[in-house]
């Protein structure tokens, strides 16, 4: 067992686990975007971060991918983290404003304001369909691409992908549109914003079971509009 | 051995050579051969001096005589008055600027006299494709002390007692790192070499791999026996196909010569090293990224702790240093810790390699103890500002190193000094720049290198660099706000505060460092809308200063529009609806009678 201070009080972890782990066994709530129960951890969101150390050698490092160690000193509310996760959440609707998960981390955190141009992407390029792919269903059909603000994910060389078996795990853990797709409570939730995402459902799996077939056409989205599902 | 009268060193460096230095090469050896001199007088091509301006460069050994800016028809008269006759060529001698006599030896050049060259000391003197002049020079003998003399721990606790730090960038304690490698569990370790040096304007990895790569070898099989590392990997960007020729040559004559591969030394220590070959981002100079790089993967960065010390390269204990650290290593085991700590500051020990670009009169590579001040290099090495103009700024350390004002130019460089104004020592880029640069416009172009080549990973970085760019774009077109500027700050702080790797946390530099000590340059834009350097295209406009206007036609001509209407001997007058701002005009003028002036403030032409 690893000893260690946590918001002022002594914890113990098992040696192996991250901050985020000790943190959420204590019961301590940070919030997570990139992270998911049973995929690597990224640590690419930021939303996780929380301040280790003392005084000016303190910074901010993101709890999901930081090992506990003896000795460490972790605070997971203070000014500074609060600031940079408004920060990321803020950066984040900019690029995707139609995430049901990021207006609610967004008023979560009294963020009411978007600051910065909509870009409508509709990717936050958390990663975690391309982990999904690679370490659940052993596919990596999908991977990132270019880098800095060309990123974007996809398959390779945009094309279809034959290690792709259409299982669809990629859309079920896409923080930005799967909220969305599996039928927004209101009507002024944007349902179809995964058309403007890379890869598109439709580009890559047209004709196939995709359940964003032709953007409602399995039904998911239009049963919800007309009220039919319970 | 052969014995020569004289050695004709032409300098080989990328730069020397893109001016033509291969081809002055041939052209001496032919002159030579004609005039029947091959046994008296060896051309050699050695590694860069670091006076690239003035490229190409020969100098004559054993004279010391400093020749630059050679064409081809200059050659067969030099070798005629200089090599035949014995007297040097006064006309191809380097002439400081403002000044009117030549200085005939290179030691008596400013831009070399207070360098003090300890990595760059075979620079231009030695060939490096060859092993034996390397040796001939002291080469591999701190090899032989250090396997021959000294256990492993020895050599870690020689360069921690040096008190060298990592020449990367962040200023590691390479002692504190080896000791950490040495005492990992876990086999094979590895050493790998980072060359990976992608700052826009700097090239001193390059220059060290080119001019002595023998150097980086040796300090690696060092570094290999300190640690225990079998095999190590020198990782050297694509874009510098030289270092990459001159490093493949120096391993195979390192293994010819028994001094890589098993038992090297008849000491029974084994060690291998490989070229990798990197595939073209900014980001892989990360040491994560850079190991990630070499294992076949995208070049990201990942969390620290574990460090590549405990588990690096595919998982193994994994010691990386700069090119330049490695090369200093040789010379601290040869001359002692004692030696090295001699030079420098009280943190900050040795000599640094900067490269001196932009605005500046000698422009090229310098080797200077730690400590000098910035005013030092600029006026002293540098030789000042061209055309008498007026320092503004000099950028330290790459993109995500600061731009620091004329009221510093009396700081001592070392890593804690530049830090604490908000640069940092980074690899050692240095470009200075005069009264003619916006700093709003500074800032912009870092940004948009940073937007391109962070990873994309963290939020912070990849959108925080996305998004500063565009609020400092929208500022120099004139459109920008005082909230842009506020939010400006805060999107730079929390970038610098909530990525994950060095190039996010230091990309916002340049950003707060400009907004820190130019911020009246930010408010001009903001406020006055108005480019106080007459560069943001959309604030200015360009008009002929009647009374200074000699009616040459120069600029008329230069105009790639045809916006500049006027006779010979008239004064001219531009068009502004076909004017396109290039500013090829202000350039082409030689009375300064073309200005640069806000937008609004003039009438109709």
């Amino acid at each position: 067992m690893i000893t260690f201070r946590m918001n002022g009080l002594e914890v113990s972890a098992e040696e192996g686990w991250t901050v985020l782990e000790a943190a959420r066994f204590y019961g301590l709530e940070i919030p997570t975007l990139c992270y998911y129960e049973g995929l690597s951890p990224y640590g690419g969101c930021r939303l996780c971060v929380v301040e280790i150390g003392h005084g000016p050698k303190s910074k901010l490092v993101s709890s999901c991918t930081y090992p506990v160690e003896p000795g460490l000193v972790v605070r997971t509310d203070t000014k500074r983290v609060i600031a940079a996760r408004k920060m990321m959440i803020e950066l984040m609707v900019s690029v995707a404003p139609s995430s049901k998960v990021l207006q609610d981390l967004a008023s979560q955190f009294g963020v009411t304001k978007v600051r910065f141009e909509p870009r409508r992407e509709e990717c936050i390029l958390c990663g975690r369909c391309v982990r999904m792919c690679a370490e659940q269903m052993d596919g990596k059909a999908i991977g990132f691409q270019q880098r800095g603000y060309k990123k974007k994910i996809s398959t390779p060389f945009d094309l279809k992908s034959a290690e792709c078996r259409l299982c669809g795990g990629c859309i079920y853990v896409c923080p930005v549109c799967q909220l969305r797709c599996q039928g927004p409570k209101a009507e002024t939730v944007l349902c179809n914003g995964c058309l403007a995402m890379d890869p598109t459902c439709l580009d890559h799996y047209e004709d196939l079971q995709c359940w964003m077939y032709d953007a409602g056409r399995c039904g998911t989205c239009v049963r919800e509009k007309t009220g039919s599902r319970p | 051995m052969k014995h020569y009268r004289a050695h004709l060193l032409v300098c080989a460096g990328t730069g020397c050579v893109s001016c033509g230095a291969f081809k002055i090469k041939e052209a001496l050896e032919r002159e030579i051969r004609k005039r029947k001199l091959q046994d008296e007088i060896l051309v050699i091509a050695t590694g860069c001096n670091g006076f690239c301006e003035r490229g190409p460069i020969l100098m004559v050994h054993p004279d010391g005589v400093f020749y630059q800016q050679l064409t081809l028809e200059d050659i067969p008269f030099l070798v005629e008055e200089h090599l035949i006759k014995g007297r040097p060529v006064k006309k191809l001698m380097y002439i400081p600027p403002a000044e009117k006599d030549p200085i005939p030896r290179m030691k008596d050049i400013e831009f070399f006299k207070h360098q003090r060259l300890v990595v760059l000391r075979n620079r231009g003197r030695i060939d490096p494709e060859k092993i034996e002049e390397y040796i001939a020079f002291d080469g591999y003998e701190a090899l032989a002390k250090a396997l021959a003399k000294m256990k492993p721990e020895d050599i870690v606790a020689e360069i921690t007692a040096s008190g060298l730090r990592g020449r990367g960038g962040a200023g590691f304690p390479t002692g504190k790192k080896w000791a950490a490698g040495h005492a990992a569990k876990g086999s094979p370790k590895y050493i790998i070499c980072n060359g990976d040096e992608g700052d826009p304007g700097a090239f001193m990895d390059r220059s060290v791999l080119e001019a002595d790569p023998h150097a980086v070898l040796e300090g690696m099989i060092i570094g290999a026996r300190a640690i225990g590392a079998e095999k190590g990997f020198v990782y050297i960007r694509h874009e510098y196909p030289l270092a990459l020729k001159r490093m493949a040559i120096a391993i195979d004559q390192a293994r010819d010569y028994g001094l890589l591969g098993e038992d090297i030394l008849g000491t029974g220590f084994a060690f291998d090293l490989e070229i990798v070959t990197g595939a073209g981002a900014f980001v892989s100079g990360e040491e994560t990224a850079l190991i990630a790089s070499v294992e076949g993967r995208i070049a990201m960065p990942r969390q620290r702790p574990p460090f590549p010390a405990q588990k690096g390269l595919w998982g193994k204990p994994t010691v990386i240093n700069n090119v330049e650290t490695w090369a200093t290593v040789p010379n601290i085991i040869l001359r002692g810790a004692k030696w090295f700590s001699g030079l420098g500051t009280k943190t900050s020990k040795g000599t640094k390699i900067f490269s001196l670009v932009g605005k500046i009169n000698n422009t090229g590579l310098v080797e200077v103890p730690m400590g000098i001040t910035l005013r030092d290099i600029v006026y002293g090495i540098g030789g000042g500002i061209p055309d008498g103009r007026e320092f503004k700024a000099v950028q330290i350390g790459g993109p995500s190193g600061g731009c620091l004002p004329a009221k510093l130019l009396d700081l001592p460089i070392d890593y804690e000094s530049l830090t604490e104004v908000g640069a940092m020592m980074g690899s050692g880029g240095m470009i200075v720049m005069d009264d003619k640069t916006c700093m709003v416009d500074i800032a912009k172009y870092f940004l948009n290198f940073l937007r391109d080549e962070s990873c994309g990973k963290c939020v912070s970085c990849r959108e925080g660099t996305q998004r500063m760019w565009e609020i400092v774009k929208k500022i120099t077109e004139g459109t920008g706000t005082e909230a842009d500027l506020a939010l400006l700050e805060e999107v730079a702080r929390t970038c610098k505060d909530a990525s994950l790797c060095g190039l996010g946390q230091t990309a916002a530099n340049p950003v707060l460092t400009t907004l820190q000590y130019f911020r009246h340059e930010y408010e001009a834009h903001v406020l006055d809308k108005r480019c106080p350097a007459g560069v943001c295209k959309a604030l200015i406009r360009y008009v002929v200063v009647a009374e200074k206007c000699t009616g040459c036609q120069s600029c008329k001509n230069a105009c790639p529009t045809q916006a500049i209407k006027g006779t010979l001997k008239d004064v001219h007058l531009i068009d502004q609806t076909k004017c396109i701002k290039c500013g090829a005009c202000q350039e082409a003028c030689r009375f300064e009678a073309i200005e640069a002036r806000r937008e609004e403030a003039i009438a109709i032409v």
